[in-house]
């Protein structure tokens, strides 16, 4: 469990890197502009230590240079250039940073959006919307973070601890060891923390989580809560958790913030460990040749104050790095759930040479089709059917019965298991699946519309479609009334979720949509559940005359609709238990009988 | 922000120790520099070694008492921190839950989750941070500043002109940013619209082929988001080269004016010394409070928020109301029992005008009708033709904008609002059930206080059972492993749609409501269920006022009264035999249910 936990982590972190590997040069520059950062910065110290130097005592200022080489004004000088430098580098580098970064996840983010249009429906009716919406933006968003955070303190970091070492070394080998022992210190003391907080950390998001479903669910369905007087409750259950996750979220805020001081702690210990054995040094001189000698020799006032501020810049990225190393499995975590939607199996492919049925005739055949969604869950056995062109099939039975499944093999959202399915003598697994759907209009039940104009949405079937043409398809629903009457129009901008139009009004858009398109076979989901019964009956006209001549498969609740079947498929737990027209159903006194006579129950 | 403070106040001890002793912490950090002076000018230049080992065992004190300091600081942040998130959430959610309706369609579901839970967070740890770190900083600042002077009065001047200049650069960047972080934002979520939308519609989009155009419209999108970041990660990348700039610039004349004045024997070696640490102290300071601001910012815009919603007033005021109500109790009583002796109606709803917020034309006009106890109400008209609306009115999710309703010759707004809605069950178009057993949900429509809502009687059971058989969900719940205390998972997810929607109904008929609203809600069920739920209803009780809002003619054509709303007007009301005889829209909406020779067969 673990080591497989290891090795999916690892091959994160080698789609990351591949994924980075497209920006390679700019992150061959940042690196580059990451070492002259960090060098010019550390150089400045010791500008500032030679500067000091230069000032002893009155009158023993040296600032043309007569004591050492460089007097003060040359070292100002050299110091300014240095700010400069440094600061231009340091500014290049976080763009190049944001840059990587930026783009990367926009590739990423772009790839499982592209993953999601070639996603088997399995996949997407399994999984809440709330989910996959989360790995795209916030789980791609926390990913940037720590991409970003990574680049700019990791990189920095690591180099920033070579180059002070470097530069202590150079100045004197003690002191540098000193620091070198005492600051691993920090690190133990953070991770020391870190472990004992975790488990705080766990409880506070379990708690946090409860939390959050109990809110979702409440404020969810508020009106609900509200009709039934239940806000007291509701507010008991909130409250009682919500003084939990006080207790354990004190706890863990706390425990973790301990980190900072005791790391700054250890960082003040090992400052003041360079204080005095600094200034010891200083003191010595040429004096205890032997002990000084191998601590590498005397320091002057100068390196002294270089030293202290190296070891503050020494132990900074310590502490940084344990937060950036947080951070980074945090966005490995993050990256993983991006790439496990994006790895996802694809639908099955397109066959290489799809069969293009340039005309298609209408007929539909179904040969000993066998389907579930589930393995062990048999819903559709051997199920055969023809339907000839023009024909109608109606799909009844009670709710929950599987009718949509039959749609759902038709279009192809799902792939049956066994069994061919044939459309215009063609099987249609031979055929892309652009080439079957677009055979096929559709009408569901639930009424999506995009986000867009009217127009787009109607034109959604045909892009090249005349402004008459989306007109007549718009009257030919009966929906040209009320769009004209919009504040728009036409160009009135809806959505998904917009209040602006009623579900009767979107569901006369989806028909518009069908309308312009007319496609030889129409797939009709409770097309008109939720259409008032008079626009009902003028829609069912313009259907009349649509079908005319067309396949037309139709989920219906209407007896009207029903009766007028060609065919009737009678749905029951997922399974076709009758097949007929009407006539014959009635008289077979089955299952269709009893549901048609209980409609006329009192 | 300023009006969640309030949330602070029992937590008032906490905040100011918190800030306290991190002042205090700080304090002890700046003896650091002016030690160091004392070790070079002292121990160095005096060669004693004795003195240097002091004053690092000083140096070793000062970071002892920083830390307990420190510690201490953040106990009382944290502490002070959760307690204002606790309660703040509580009084957000208590908040919410008194919105009306119309609160509630105004601000939307996911927004007030977002409020709710990750935006309580973040001002969470924004309070955390201010508390801890937010004063740490300029604190620092100006106390490096102030001990420069105790150093040196010249020299302290060049910290006077460069902190203001800094404070100018840093504020100036963050001004100009914020708005930009505000565009990206807005980016993302047209980002994250899009992918949502893709999921929803995704038969659909496929099913026209779409995919290709979905995919080019998402690119293009992203690549707007991607280019906007890069535009403002550019302009905030300025802050730290330009800070650095101008903090080691004020270093390098530090250093020149030092020299002189060492020079002239004013200043010592360490002093110099101090005066730079000093200078790259506030440094430090700085990128750490402009690392800060970032989160602080985005605790304010998440704060602001909360306070929108906080502020936001009920438009059904019930405090007042119901004192009110309590004073005319009596007096209204004794005027009911006159309208009740005088054949006044049950329920009565008087030229009712109503329109939703912000709405241009009324979603009702004119409704005017009266209903007698015990009988049932029929309600049919088209998509939109405001029957949802009317029923609505009757438990007061919205208040009337003219007109008015009556129930027992009582205007409803006279009603302390739980006691009107507890004699109401309604059950809502869109099925809601929640997470818990059967018995959890449908103890829900038991009145509190009537029943102890912890723990099972045969009694409740009983009352239980007999409100499924009504509902017709009997059956199917007995087939349930565990019966009444079988789990439903979140949004009845376990259920089929049928099942959610008599499950929702028992929960409104277990209640025993003097007043039943169905709202459109037995559609998932087969005619043949819906006839048996129908009698069932009325079978179970007299007096019970029922309403049925319904499409479906067959529904509700054996009403007492029948109500037919056309474009939220009333334009026929009466038995189905006197309107299949005088209302057009009536016939209209029959005859396209039920063709001519069946319906005649049915009335013979």
């Amino acid at each position: 469990m673990d080591t497989g936990m290891k090795e999916g982590k690892k091959s994160t972190l080698k789609r990351v890197l591949d994924h980075i590997s497209s920006y390679k040069w700019i992150l061959a520059i940042s690196i580059l502009l990451a070492a002259v950062t960090v060098a010019l910065t550390l150089y400045f110290p010791i500008l500032c230590g030679r500067a000091i130097d230069c000032i002893i005592g009155p009158g023993e200022v040296d600032f043309t240079g007569w004591m050492v080489n460089e007097g003060l004004y040359v070292l100002a000088k050299k110091m300014v250039a240095v700010i400069f430098l440094t600061a231009l580098a340091q500014w290049l580098m976080n763009v190049c940073n944001n840059q990587i970064t930026y783009q990367v996840i926009r590739d990423v983010r772009e790839e499982a959006f592209e993953k999601i249009q070639k996603l088997p429906l399995k996949y997407i009716d399994g999984h809440s919307y709330g989910d996959i919406v989360s790995r795209i933006i916030a789980d791609v968003d926390q990913f940037a973070d720590g991409l970003l955070m990574g680049f700019t303190q990791l990189f920095t970091g690591v180099i920033t601890i070579l180059g002070t070492l470097g530069f202590m070394l150079s100045i004197n080998v003690g002191i540098t060891l000193l620091v070198v022992v005492m600051t691993p210190l920090s690190l133990f003391v953070a991770k020391f923390i870190a472990t004992r907080t975790h488990d705080m950390f766990l409880l506070q998001s379990k708690t946090r989580g409860e939390q959050t479903a109990l809110i979702d669910e409440m404020i969810g369905n508020q009106k609900v809560v509200q009709a039934y007087g239940q806000e007291g409750r509701v507010l008991d259950r909130f409250d009682e958790i919500n003084d939990r996750l006080e207790k354990c979220s004190l706890r863990a805020i706390f425990f973790s913030s301990l980190t900072n001081p005791c790391t700054r702690f250890v960082n003040n210990m090992v400052y003041a460990g360079v204080a005095i054995l600094g200034a010891c040094l200083a003191i010595g001189g040429g004096n205890q040749m032997g002990f000084i000698a191998f601590l590498g020799g005397a320091v002057t006032v100068g390196e002294l104050s270089c030293l202290l501020s190296y070891a503050n810049q020494y132990t900074k990225p310590f502490n940084e790095i344990s937060g950036v190393i947080t951070e980074l499995q945090n966005a490995l975590a993050c990256a993983s759930r991006i790439f496990e939607l994006i790895e996802e199996e694809p639908q099955s492919p397109e066959p290489e040479h799809p069969v293009v049925v340039e005309q298609f005739d209408g007929s539909v055949t179904l040969e000993h089709v066998s389907f579930s969604y589930v393995p062990d869950q048999h819903l559709i056995e051997d199920f055969n059917l023809q339907v000839k062109k023009g024909e109608r099939v109606a799909i009844v039975g009670p709710t929950g019965c599987g009718k949509t499944t039959l749609i759902n093999l038709l279009m192809r959202f799902y792939d049956v298991n066994s069994g061919r399915i044939f459309v215009s003598g063609t099987d249609i697994m031979e055929m892309s699946r652009a080439g079957l759907r677009d055979g096929y209009g559709m009408v569901l039940q639930e009424t999506w519309l995009k986000t867009g104009t009217i127009r787009e949405n109607i034109a959604m079937a045909r892009e090249d479609a005349t402004e008459e043409e989306v007109i007549r398809a718009a009257k030919a629903a009966h929906a040209h009334s009320f769009i004209k009457r919009l504040p728009n129009g036409y160009d009135t901008v809806v959505s998904e979720d917009g209040d602006s139009l009623s579900q009767g009004q979107k569901q006369l858009l989806c028909i518009a949509r069908v309308m312009l398109a007319l496609p030889p076979m129409l797939i009709l989901d409770e097309a008109t559940s939720s259409i008032d019964t008079r626009t009902e009956l003028k829609i069912q006209n313009a259907f009349a005359s649509m079908m005319q001549g067309r396949t037309s498969f139709i989920v219906a609740h209407r007896l009207s609709t029903i009766k007028e079947a060609d065919i009737i498929l009678v749905m029951k737990d997922g399974n076709i238990i009758e097949q007929g027209d009407h006539k014959k159903l009635l008289a077979q006194g089955g299952f269709y009988a009893n549901l048609y006579n209980s409609q006329f129950a009192k | 922000m300023r009006k969640l403070l309030v949330y602070l106040k029992d937590y008032k001890k906490e905040s100011l120790l918190g800030p306290l002793f991190k002042l205090l912490e700080a304090s002890f950090e700046l003896f650091v520099p002016l030690v160091i002076a004392r070790i070079v000018d002292t121990g160095i230049s005096g060669e004693d070694y004795g003195f240097v080992w002091k004053m690092g065992g000083v140096l070793l004190l000062l970071a002892a008492i920083g830390l307990v300091c420190s510690v201490t600081a953040q106990y009382f942040a944290a502490k002070a921190a959760t307690g204002f998130a606790t309660s703040l959430r509580h009084s957000l959610f208590s908040h919410i839950q008194s919105l009306s309706y119309t609160e509630m369609d105004k601000l939307g579901t996911a927004a007030m989750i977002t409020r709710m839970t990750s935006d309580i967070n973040q001002v969470q740890s924004g309070v955390n941070l201010v508390l801890r770190l937010f004063l740490r900083s300029p604190f620092i600042v100006f106390g490096a500043m102030i001990m420069a002077f105790t150093i040196d009065v010249k020299a302290a001047f060049i910290f006077v002109v460069t902190i203001p200049l800094l404070s100018v650069v840093v504020f100036g960047i963050m001004l100009i940013s914020i708005p930009l972080y505000k565009k990206v934002q807005a980016g993302l979520d047209r980002v994250l619209g899009r992918t949502r939308e893709n999921l929803t519609g995704v038969r659909v989009i496929r099913a026209f082929n779409r995919e290709d155009e979905e995919l080019e419209a998402f690119t293009e999108e992203n690549q707007g988001l991607t280019r906007m970041q890069m535009f403002v990660g550019r302009f905030s990348a300025c802050m730290n080269p330009v800070t650095y700039i101008i903090v080691n610039a004020a270093t390098v004349v530090l250093i020149r004016t030092g020299a002189v004045r060492v020079d002239s024997g004013i200043l010592t070696q360490g002093q110099v010394i101090a005066l730079v640490n000093y200078m790259s102290q506030i440094l430090v300071e700085l990128v750490k409070l402009a690392n800060l601001i970032i989160t602080v910012t985005k605790a304010f815009a998440c704060a602001d928020r909360i306070a929108g919603v906080l502020e936001m007033k009920s438009s059904l005021p019930q405090g007042e109301e119901e004192a009110d109500a309590r004073m005319r109790e009596q007096d209204t009583e004794k005027k009911a029992g006159e309208k009740q002796a005088d054949g006044g109606a049950y329920i009565r709803f008087k030229q009712v005008d109503f329109s939703y917020k912000d709405a241009g034309a009324d979603a009702l006009t004119d409704i005017d009708f009266a209903v007698e106890k015990g009988q049932t109400v029929g309600i049919i008209g088209g998509t939109g033709s405001g029957k949802t609306t009317l029923v609505h009115l009757l438990p007061r999710f919205y208040d009337v904008s003219a007109g008015e309703v009556l129930l027992d010759g009582k205007n409803v707004r006279e009603y302390p609002l739980a006691a009107l809605r507890s004699k109401i069950g309604i059950v809502m178009q869109k099925s809601v059930l929640f997470h818990g057993t059967v018995r959890e949900n449908l103890r829900w429509g038991i009145v509190d206080g009537e029943n102890e809502p912890q723990g099972t009687s045969p009694a409740e059971d009983k009352r239980m059972w007999e409100a499924l058989e009504i509902a017709q969900a009997k059956e199917f719940v007995e087939k349930k492993e565990g019966g009444l205390d079988f789990e439903i998972e979140q949004g009845g997810k376990n259920l089929s749609g049928g099942q959610r929607q008599r499950m929702s109904i028992a929960r409104a008929v277990v209640r025993r409501p003097e007043i039943l609203i169905l709202d459109d809600s037995a559609s998932a069920l087969d005619f043949a269920t819906d006839a048996a739920l129908r009698r069932a209803i009325r079978n179970a009780s007299e007096d019970m006022t029922v309403f049925i809002v319904s499409q479906r003619a067959a529904s509700i054509m054996y009403a007492d009264k029948i109500l037919v709303l056309d474009d939220g007007r009333i334009v026929g009301q009466g038995t189905h035999q006197e309107l299949l005889k005088s209302c057009e829209v009536y016939q209209e909406i029959y005859y396209s249910q039920f063709e001519k020779e069946e319906s005649h067969i049915r009335q013979e």
